[in-house]
């Protein structure tokens, strides 16, 4: 009663349940090899409620956050005397409908910063508590990965090593995003109560520096977004269906297969390294 | 036969699916997209809720609603006479201040004519001041950083009499909850809660750069109240109001918060 089991992805770095090691055992006395399917846990329910209450909030932030930087719309990217971006030129004025909102665009921004504030931290929160934050915190070895996979990402290199649930590039993005969640609702509490927070505003540089800092992470989560978005399209529907059902298959090669392992493997578990100890009945 | 799997050269197989694992993906796939259809659907069906409202002062009545709980929470809890408005050096202040809005400035006006009258609230008896009653008061110059509601900003430096000065002077009754000021003519009008009118930094104000105001900028006396966006800086007063009752307030009619505080 021993098996192989060659896939290490989603390894136990965490004590969240969904993760939990099972040792498996190794054997090389079988020959036959097949590849199974595993259901593999992915998102947590809660991480999935949090990214899709905050999806829509965010492009309401967006949008009403456009509605007023129209009312005084002076940032440029120039070099000398040359403007390489407006913001905005007049077709995205007319495209989004952006123009003479600005009362609308205040109610619905100083509205909505509620459930995005609301929603993040309490995302935030969840993270720390349960563990998740050991699989998006960037490591060490996530810069050089990042860098491997965005090399393979742009068709220069190729690059294939899953190990854990998010490789460096996404531990780096998916953090990032969070410090920018952070620092909006900072430079945008700056710019919002610049008076009775003036420590706040002080210390981002000042007012205008403030709904400057606000107004480039907004380019941010909208170049964030755009990433994103490919990067999901790129990946296909077994990892997009996870951030719906929390789930993915995954393919699993499997030495040595006896009817009767499959008794001590639950449905959904994670296997886990192959240099594994013989099973007990503790499982 | 015993041979080491990686000598195994055998083609892999179609992964291969067993039926309780297809269930078990069938029911959690569709459960998932379900919940996110509904939720999806709930998110369109709120946001058309929330724009078939009724307006109430040119602004959907439910953000109007979180608009001034939003004034609340700042008038209670991080609102203080004490946050002052940071102050810079002369030096730094805008040469000529930039205007914005010339509402209720349409009408001649003369300084001998012109009167700062103060109304108490059940039609009592009206105080008129005139200019140089307001002028012999002691001056207090502020530069600051004043903020446009558009999202501009500009260091400007203003002279003139602290508004709680005037109403020690004139023994007015501040125990009121707000103070409502409006253009001779009117046509602009704006209010603030009774503690942004006694804020040290608040100005009835006659003069920027140190030399008296244009028309532009509300000759002969005009409002600086450096803790609210421009819009409350009513140009060219005309009447001061005491009241409990909100007074009515120009931009905020208009969809605006009234609060408008920073």
């Amino acid at each position: 009663m021993f098996r192989t089991v060659r896939l290490e992805r989603f390894q136990a770095t965490t004590q969240n349940k969904h993760f939990r090691s099972y040792p498996l055992t190794l054997t090389t006395t079988q020959m036959e090899t097949i590849i199974e399917k595993r259901i593999v846990e992915k998102h947590p329910l809660a991480v999935r409620w949090f990214h899709w209450v905050n999806f829509p909030v965010l492009m309401v932030m967006i949008w009403s956050g456009l509605l007023i930087y129209w009312a005084n719309d002076i940032y440029e990217v120039t070099i000398g005397s040359t403007t390489l971006i407006k913001f905005f030129p007049k077709a995205v004025y007319d495209a989004l409908n952006l123009r003479a909102h600005l009362a609308d665009g205040m109610a619905y921004h100083f509205t909505f910063a509620w459930f995005f504030a609301v929603n993040g931290v309490l995302y935030v929160m969840y993270m720390l508590v349960s563990g998740e934050w050991r699989f998006i915190l960037p490591t060490k070895s996530s810069f050089g990965e990042a860098w491997r996979v965005l090399l393979n990402d742009l068709f220069i290199k190729k690059h294939h090593h899953p190990t854990t649930k998010f490789n460096g590039a996404q531990r780096i993005a998916y953090t990032s995003v969070i410090v920018m969640g952070a620092a909006s609702l900072l430079t945008g509490l700056a710019i919002y109560k610049p008076i009775q927070l003036s420590w706040l505003t002080a210390l981002l540089g000042g007012y205008e520096a403030a709904r400057l800092e606000h107004f480039c992470l907004t380019i941010g989560f909208c170049a964030f977004f755009l990433v994103h978005l490919l990067q999901v399209l790129r990946a296909g529907w077994n990892n997009f269906r996870a951030m719906v059902a929390g789930f993915e298959l995954e393919d699993v090669t499997v030495n040595a297969p006896d009817a009767s392992t499959e008794a001590v493997m639950p449905p959904g578990i994670i296997p886990t390294d192959s240099s594994a100890t013989p099973n007990t009945s503790s499982l | 036969m015993q041979t080491s799997p990686k000598l195994n050269l055998t083609p892999k197989p179609a992964p291969s699916i067993t039926p309780e694992q297809q269930k078990t993906v069938n029911r959690r796939t569709f459960l998932g997209f379900a919940t996110l259809g509904l939720g999806a659907l709930s998110g369109v069906l709120g946001w058309n809720w929330l724009r078939s409202q009724p307006e109430k002062d040119g602004v959907y009545a439910p953000l109007r609603s979180v608009l001034e709980a939003n004034g609340s929470l700042n008038e209670n809890v991080l609102y203080s006479n004490t946050h002052l408005a940071p102050q810079y050096p002369r030096s730094m202040a805008a040469a000529d201040p930039r205007t914005n809005g010339e509402v209720g400035l349409d009408e001649e006006v003369e300084l001998d004519a012109w009167k700062l009258t103060i109304l108490p609230p059940k039609g009592g008896k009206s105080l008129e001041i005139s200019f140089a009653d307001i002028a012999a008061l002691p001056k207090t110059e502020l530069v600051f950083d004043f903020k446009c509601v558009e999202g501009w900003s500009e260091i400007q430096h203003w002279g003139g009499v602290r508004l709680s000065e005037v109403f020690r002077k004139y023994g007015i009754d501040t125990d009121f909850r707000y103070v409502g000021m409006a253009t001779p003519d009117k046509k602009y009008y704006v209010g603030l809660e009774m503690a942004s009118a006694l804020h040290p930094q608040t100005l009835l104000a006659y003069e920027s750069n140190g030399a008296e105001l244009s028309l532009e900028q509300g000759y002969p006396l005009r409002l600086i109240v450096p803790m609210k966006y421009g819009i409350k800086n009513i140009k060219r007063i005309g009447t001061i109001t005491l009241s409990n009752e909100r007074p009515p307030d120009y931009w905020a009619e208009q969809g605006y918060d009234y609060h408008a505080g920073l």
